[in-house]
């Protein structure tokens, strides 16, 4: 193999022009209907640069977003109790900063990304809640958003050098990824009667912490139901496979905005008053369900990718029909369809602004809350708009680079 | 050639296997007895593959009887596992693991069917690696490696279960020319150790020079069967001659 490398790298040293004219000339210069092409577009593309580029930093008018960064946030959770977000958002930051030193890689990125997200919203021109976060005890110590901001990042890059120790194991930080999300939600919905971690009733809560738990809690909790309905779709036995599969077909059958009306409104009639769990409560099980649904279709593809010679391997050498399920067939399975898997994800994700109908104030309802709010802002609706489009494609693209790199990582010596 | 012991430990008697109409095995009777080497061969469509592959039970019968090691064949599915315990497999298209290296292919069942403890089977593994001639690549993808390592990673995974008999299901039709002997080898070495083999192959040096008896199957019987010089010297059915004279022509 030596051989035949040195030659397609002095292919390619000699066909890679050096400089940016010769590139210019082979990318955009090649032949006459290019150059004409080039010639036309440029100037069209400088223009809409141009336009672009006076509506963001001259005209437009960005007092609608950076006027209250923190209801985008947090919605109306108690200014009060707003430590109890902040130390969520601090640990599960730094569990990203410990697991970017450990792993690396696609962390990697998530780490970067995360510490100049938030190093770039402590700078960036917003107009900061005056609040005073207590910290702990020592009641004359004060913080405000704008360090805490810059204390989050901090905390990213200690955690990434604290990952690097040889003492933390892997196993440690996957447990932290197990009991952060539930701490989390503990610390953040409190409990009744409580000095310290007083209840906090979920319709104050929104911003981007409903979108975020929606879209997480959605995406955690139906990708195992998937799992299992597509494993029950193919199961042997009747009736699991008929429960299965009306309810693919059922959920699948239905637009999400239906689920979330039967969610909100159907359950007060079945379950008595004291039984009927929070709003955002009933939205997380109709987006977990009909997400489950999908997932368990694409799951159920990919098994039937997996060639049949691979469990007859798994069972020659004795392996359960549940081992074979777990060690050979799952795992080539959802290499395959990663891409897809990702991609309904991706799409739970910008579904979570339907929970609007419903009554919930999610990053896009706190959007239309505030242009609401005042006369003034009424003006200002596509700076509003823009500004949340921009922050779902941050995070939607955010999760397909994921996908892409996973898809790498997992494709390793594939055949 | 190896002694063989009269004691047999596969057991087949009239075995059919139907395929909804089409009939594959009508009728097969076999005994094979502790280190004894059977080479199975045939046209295709004679039902070789899918008699041996009813001896782990990757296809069931629906008339007869196979005993393997004293169990007993049946829907039980505590015997079936039993037995595949007892037997490795090796197949025409390898079916290694796309997703693990090598050396997970290979500790993979010892460490969760057997209970072996990671460590061991790691230094179990890299012994068979060792005795198929291949440790270097133990790190290694199976997409990584040519279709001869492959098939003699496939023999060290099935051998990791320390079977008792081991399969063989047209082990180098699959391979490149100059991978067959690499892995022909491996097959030598290991009936030389005393190892049950059936194997179902179209090799006949590899028959002649290890095989203790022979079985020609033609459309789901055994048509004549015996040692290496019976078949090769003084076959007895037209069949058996006809089959032989197309395969060793070139």
């Amino acid at each position: 193999m030596p051989s035949s490398n040195q030659l397609t790298a002095t292919d390619a040293r000699s066909s890679q022009a050096p400089g940016i004219i010769k590139w210019v000339r082979a990318n955009l210069f090649s032949n006459w209907f290019n150059s004409i092409l080039t010639i036309t577009l440029i100037p069209a593309v400088a223009y809409i640069l141009f336009i672009v580029f006076r509506w963001v930093f001259i005209s437009a008018d960005w007092s609608a977003v950076t006027s209250q960064p923190l209801l985008f946030g947090v919605g109306q959770f108690p200014r009060d109790q707003i430590w109890r977000v902040g130390i969520s958002l601090l640990s599960i930051m730094f569990l990203i900063g410990v697991s970017w030193g450990k792993w690396g890689g696609l962390l990697r990125s998530i780490g970067i990304f995360a510490t100049l997200l938030f190093f770039g919203f402590a700078i960036l021109p917003f107009q900061h809640e005056d609040l005073s976060i207590p910290i702990f005890t020592i009641a004359s110590t004060v913080m405000t958003i704008r360090f805490f901001l810059g204390l989050i990042s901090l905390f990213i890059i200690i955690g990434n050098f604290i990952g690097r120790l040889e003492a933390v194991s892997k196993r440690l930080i996957i447990i932290g990824w197990f009991v952060t999300p539930i701490i989390t939600v503990i610390l953040l919905s409190g409990f009744d009667n409580s000095e310290l971690l007083p209840s906090i009733t979920t319709t104050l809560w929104g911003g981007l912490l409903v979108t975020f738990l929606l879209a997480f809690g959605g995406i955690i909790l139906s990708f195992p139901i998937g799992v299992a309905l597509a494993l029950g779709r193919r199961s042997k036995l009747p009736v699991v496979s008929a429960f299965s599969t009306i309810f693919i077909e059922m959920v699948r059958g239905v637009p999400l905005v239906t689920i979330l009306f039967m969610f909100s409104f159907i359950i007060n009639l079945v379950l008595p008053p004291s039984a009927i769990p929070e709003r955002i409560v009933r939205a997380l099980m109709a987006m977990t369900l009909f997400s489950a649904a999908y997932t368990a279709e694409n799951i159920r593809g990919g098994l039937q990718a997996v060639p049949p010679g691979q469990m007859e391997a798994a069972k020659a050498v004795g392996m359960s029909g549940f081992q074979t399920m777990f060690f050979i067939v799952l795992p080539q399975a959802l290499r395959a369809i990663l891409p897809a898997i990702v991609g309904q994800f991706i799409s739970l994700f910008k579904d979570t602004t339907l929970v609007v109908i419903v009554g919930i104030n999610d990053f896009l309802g706190i959007g239309r809350s505030i242009i609401n709010s005042t006369p003034e802002f009424l003006q200002l609706q596509l700076e509003v708009y823009v500004f949340i489009a921009i922050i779902y494609m941050i995070f939607s693209f955010l999760m397909s680079l994921a996908s892409r790199k996973l898809e790498d990582a997992l494709g390793v010596g594939e055949r | 050639m190896t002694k063989t012991n009269d004691e047999p430990i596969i057991i087949c008697r009239d075995v059919h296997k139907w395929f909804d109409d089409f009939q594959a095995l009508k009728g097969i009777d076999m005994e094979v007895n502790i280190r004894e080497v059977i080479v199975i061969f045939g046209p295709s469509g004679s039902g070789k593959s899918t008699f041996i592959r009813t001896l782990n039970r990757l296809e069931e019968h629906q008339q007869g009887q196979i005993i393997v090691d004293g169990i007993e064949l049946s829907h039980d599915v505590r015997n079936i596992e039993k037995v595949r315990q007892e037997t490795g497999m090796v197949f025409q298209q390898f079916n290694l693991f796309p997703h693990l290296k090598v050396i997970q292919n290979i500790t993979l069942a010892p460490i969760w069917v057997k209970k072996l403890p990671k460590e061991k089977a790691e230094v179990k593994a890299m012994e068979l690696l060792e005795r198929v001639g291949i440790p270097e690549q133990a790190e290694k993808y199976p997409g990584q490696l040519s279709g001869g390592q492959q098939q003699r990673v496939a023999i060290a995974r099935a051998l990791a279960m320390e079977p008792k008999i081991m399969l063989f299901d047209e082990p180098t039709s699959a391979l490149d020319p100059e991978m067959i002997k690499e892995v022909l080898d491996v097959m030598v070495g290991l009936a030389e150790s005393g190892m049950t083999m059936i194997v179902v192959t179209h090799e006949m040096g590899f028959a002649r020079a290890v095989a203790n008896r022979m079985f020609f199957f033609d459309e789901g019987l055994v048509v004549e069967s015996g040692t290496p010089a019976d078949i090769f010297e003084r076959p007895k059915e037209d069949r058996t001659k006809l089959f032989l004279s197309q395969i060793l022509q070139h």
